[in-house]
């Protein structure tokens, strides 16, 4: 079994996203990225981002998402702001009642863009 | 095989995706995850069924105006699509009444020449000349009316406004742009609470999509906030005071911002008085029309009181 099959899949992401973008805008850390993005657009973004985490079916190479942060890694983007983002996704699986152990595979995933999430 | 229809050029598609296949002979269609998650590969059916599964995640509104992703669409049939802003059409329409709704918004009643499709609530693009076109809103209801009514507020300097303002009269022929957006009610889930905050002629698709909402045996609270800065700003105030007279699940409240609010009137801006009668938006759906500025924090803070991204439908203007 996969994790994302494990996770719950699609219906996961579906409870999940709504919670997980409600504490990326409500975080000082990051939540300036967001400033400019088109509000109506993003409950998809944000939904290819859990799916990725979850270890759903996707086709972002490494390249895509260092294309896709670059404009972010240009205003800034470091680290820490990385390290809020994981914060948010493991609160937000917390709240969401997933064991512990999946929660982790998650946080593996999500952090093994790190490098190219942050164009390095 | 099914073919694929773009552009008055038929592809054969065979096992490939639309995006793969248009792409193969040098369409350019936008895209990023090729696996129906961002939704950037947007297209539209102009005809022949889509599967369901290609409009997987779609909101509700762009589903049912066949929209699809073309990264996970497979058809089984020729279809025609069609990127999402380019297929709108031109329009011969009548203008049959031009009335001031107060003195800064005109309200025009435009007679197409050919059946024209739209849900109320969605834009159409007034053409001024060749070149110059605006978009407004529609006021009107399919249903409920046979003319188009769309509500223009005098904007200073304004290109088209203006024009509107000083030369359009009742008889005149204007051509304007099919219906388009994503504004609007959709039918089913009748206990959902709805909540509507708009500002000045905001109150046009808004105005719109709550006659088709209750026309359609909508249940749930319908709640609408119009802010204007005073009480000159208000507009079709005796149509909506009688709507909620009709209707014991529709509120109106008009909400002034500056100076004194007389008897009937709530005092502030409309988006602080919307949220503090309504704190919990969980499971609602809300629809954001008007200033800019008042959508764009709306939209934030709807969303933090509970209300789905999915189901906040907002039109900036
Ligand atoms: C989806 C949608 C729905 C809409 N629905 C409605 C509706 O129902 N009712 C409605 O009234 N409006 C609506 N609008 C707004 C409408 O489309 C027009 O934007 C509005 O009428 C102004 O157009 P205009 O040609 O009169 O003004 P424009 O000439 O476009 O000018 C707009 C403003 O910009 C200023 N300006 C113009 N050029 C410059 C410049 N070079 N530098 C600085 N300032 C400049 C003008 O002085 C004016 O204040 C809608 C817009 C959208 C996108
Ligand atoms: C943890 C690893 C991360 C992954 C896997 C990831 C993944 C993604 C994906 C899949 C998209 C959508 C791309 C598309 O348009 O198809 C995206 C967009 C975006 N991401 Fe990330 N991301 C990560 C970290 C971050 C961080 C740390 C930030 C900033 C704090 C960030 C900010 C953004 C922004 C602003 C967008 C663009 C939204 C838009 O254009 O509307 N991401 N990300
Ligand atoms: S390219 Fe992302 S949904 Fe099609």
């Amino acid at each position: 079994m996969s994790l994302y099959t494990d996770i719950g899949g699609e219906a996961a992401v579906n409870a999940a996203v709504d919670i997980f973008y409600r504490k990326v805008l409500k975080d000082d850390r990051i939540k300036h990225f967001f400033d400019g993005v088109d509000m109506s657009k993003q409950s998809a973004k944000q939904k290819a981002f859990l799916s990725m985490a979850f270890g759903g079916p996707h086709n972002y190479t490494g390249e895509d998402m260092r294309k896709g942060h670059a404009h972010l890694v240009a205003k800034g983007l470091n680290d820490s702001h990385f390290d809020a983002v994981m914060d948010n996704l493991g609160a937000t699986l917390t709240e969401l009642n997933v064991p512990g152990h999946l929660i982790a595979q998650a946080a593996a995933i999500a952090e093994s863009t790190r490098k190219d999430v942050l164009g390095k | 095989m099914p073919e694929v229809i773009y552009g008055g050029q038929s592809y054969e598609c065979g096992e490939q995706s639309v995006l793969d296949c248009l792409t193969a002979q040098g369409v350019h269609v936008p895209s990023s995850c090729r696996s129906g998650l961002c939704q950037t590969c947007m297209m539209r059916a102009v005809s022949g069924t889509v599967p369901e599964n290609a409009k997987a995640g779609l909101k509700d509104t762009l589903a049912a105006q066949n929209y699809f992703l073309s990264c996970i669409c497979h058809p089984l049939e020729d279809i025609e699509v069609a990127l999402p802003d380019a297929a709108m059409g031109k329009f011969q329409a009548q203008v049959t009444a031009v009335e001031n709704l107060n003195s800064d918004i005109l309200g025009i009643k435009l007679k197409p020449a050919q059946p024209f499709e739209y849900k109320a609530g969605q834009f159409i693009n007034f053409f001024k000349d060749q070149t110059n076109a605006r978009c407004y809103s529609l006021a009107s209801v399919p249903a409920l009316e046979e003319d188009l009514f769309i509500n223009v507020r005098k904007v200073p300097n304004g290109l088209v406004s203006r024009w509107i303002f000083d030369n359009l009269k009742a008889g005149d022929i204007v051509t304007i742009s099919g219906a388009a957006g994503d504004c609007f009610y959709v039918p089913g889930k009748p206990e959902q609470n709805i909540l509507l905050i708009g500002t000045g002629s905001g109150l046009a698709p808004l105005y719109g999509i709550i006659r088709d909402a209750l026309r359609n045996g909508h249940k749930g609270k319908i709640s609408l906030y119009h802010g204007s800065y005073n009480i000159e700003g208000f507009y079709l105030v005796k149509e909506l005071h009688k709507l909620a007279q009709a209707h014991s699940n529709f509120t109106y409240a008009p909400c002034v911002s500056e100076g004194e609010a007389p008897e009937g009137y709530a005092r502030g801006m409309v988006l602080d008085v919307a949220l503090n009668d309504n704190s919990d938006l969980s499971g609602w759906r809300v629809f954001l029309c008007g200033n800019p500025e008042m959508v764009k924090s709306a939209q934030q803070k709807t969303f933090f009181a509970g209300a789905s991204m999915r189901d906040i439908f907002a039109d900036p203007f």
